[in-house]
């Protein structure tokens, strides 16, 4: 799957199909910290992701007080 | 995962309420959260006009798209802080928003206004960026809401932003800025009412009511806050969130409950104590103010005293890389 990750923006690919925790985990990002989107669409923590779903991985900490 | 409510399939699970949620009933969610802060700390009426500190971002977008979605009266406010391609980018996706809703927008610059922006200031005063912006930012948003008429000033500093700046205040004790910690800041003596409807939904929460709602807003993280030591203590609640999701929301509103009735006493004391600016007219605090040729002058027109007559700064030259950012270039270079 093409994983599409910000701050800066850079894609990825990933062989293989994945929960979206578990790419979380291997990727070593904080599940607090994003939000995993699939075709425009919001998707879960226990989503599968096939090999072929584009997902953006999005960033949510902002930074500033 | 099935909707706690409907058991229709779920596009969100929120480990803090032990929960999954549908769009529809994700969105209630906020609705409700949002509505409870409002009601419980009587932030506003029905009848007040609402100044919404508007930068582009997913916080101050979807507090405006809530706040109007509740039946609110809201204009926006846009402060151009000259951050080079980061504040176009950012002044597009609120022109955009406001546009597309019919809302009103007001648009303030630095640079063409007052003569500097934030890399410039941060140079010539020598503060760090985030610092010389806050200072900008309060001080023309209670300028714009007194002289526009408006009852009160909406921030969108959510659950992670009022915990991290919880966080580092207990830190160093600081108890002063303990006491005054709160989602209202009564109107005193020139400065606006300030309230954070926020205060009960996290980053992580707001960020998907902007997609649910098909909200844009600018992602890419400020350039100058890259590093800073909020974000630092964000990562640190959040990595305690993980384990023990509810830990935020327990903190802070804990503290809100607990804490900040026994500094009560302490939050009014210098409520009073306020001159106006002899340049702008402002009122400023006894901490604030500073006497120049035997004038009161508030830090904001010494601030622009400064930064106007340095020559402008690039972003870069003030700039820190991010954590992201070192981590992608390790990337690249160890291919």
């Amino acid at each position: 799957m093409k994983v599409i990750l910000r701050n800066p923006r850079r894609e990825i690919v990933i062989d293989g199909r994945r929960r979206v925790h578990a790419l979380l985990a291997e990727l070593d990002l904080a599940r607090e910290g994003h939000l995993v989107i699939r075709n425009g669409t919001l998707v879960h923590g226990d989503a599968e992701l096939d090999r072929d779903d584009v997902i953006e991985i999005r960033p949510v900490i902002s930074g500033g007080a | 995962m099935k909707c706690r409510t409907c058991r229709e399939p779920a596009i969100i699970d929120l480990p803090r309420h032990n929960a999954n949620f549908c769009a529809e009933h994700f969105l209630q969610l906020c609705r409700r959260q949002v509505a409870k802060a409002i009601h419980d700390h009587e932030m506003f009426t029905a009848s007040d006009r609402i100044l919404v500190a508007v930068s582009g971002g997913k916080d101050s977008l979807a507090v405006w798209d809530l706040l109007v979605d509740l039946g609110y009266r809201a204009d926006g406010l846009y402060i151009a802080l000259g951050i080079g391609e980061y504040s176009d980018e950012s002044r597009g996706y609120a022109e955009r928003f406001a546009a597309e809703r019919g809302l009103v927008l007001n648009v303030v610059s630095l640079r063409e206004e007052y003569g500097y922006d934030v890399p410039t200031a941060a140079k010539a005063t020598g503060r760090v960026p985030c610092s010389a912006c806050g200072m900008s930012k309060r001080h023309l948003f209670d300028t714009a809401a007194l002289d526009g008429g408006y009852d009160v000033v909406v921030t969108g500093h959510n659950l992670d932003d009022e915990a991290a700046v919880l966080f580092g205040n207990a830190l160093r004790w600081d108890v002063e800025y303990l006491a005054r910690q709160l989602p209202v800041l009564p109107a005193r003596h020139g400065f606006p009412r300030k309230v954070k409807p926020l205060i009960r939904l996290t980053e992580r929460e707001m960020a998907a009511w902007c997609v649910v709602r098909g909200i844009d807003y600018i992602i890419e993280e400020c350039p100058m806050a890259a590093g800073n030591r909020h974000l630092g203590y964000k990562e640190a609640l959040n990595s305690l969130e993980e384990k023990s999701p509810g830990t935020k929301a327990s903190y802070y509103l804990g503290f809100l409950d607990r804490m900040a009735p026994l500094l009560a006493d302490l939050a009014a004391t210098g409520a009073d104590s306020v001159r106006p600016c002899a340049r702008c007219g402002a009122a400023t605090g006894v901490a604030d103010e500073h006497a120049v040729d035997g004038e009161i002058v508030c830090a904001f027109c010494r601030l622009v005293e400064r930064s106007a007559a340095h020559a402008p700064v690039s972003v870069d030259l003030v700039r820190k890389k991010s954590r992201a950012e070192r981590r992608a270039t390790m990337e690249v270079e160890a291919r």
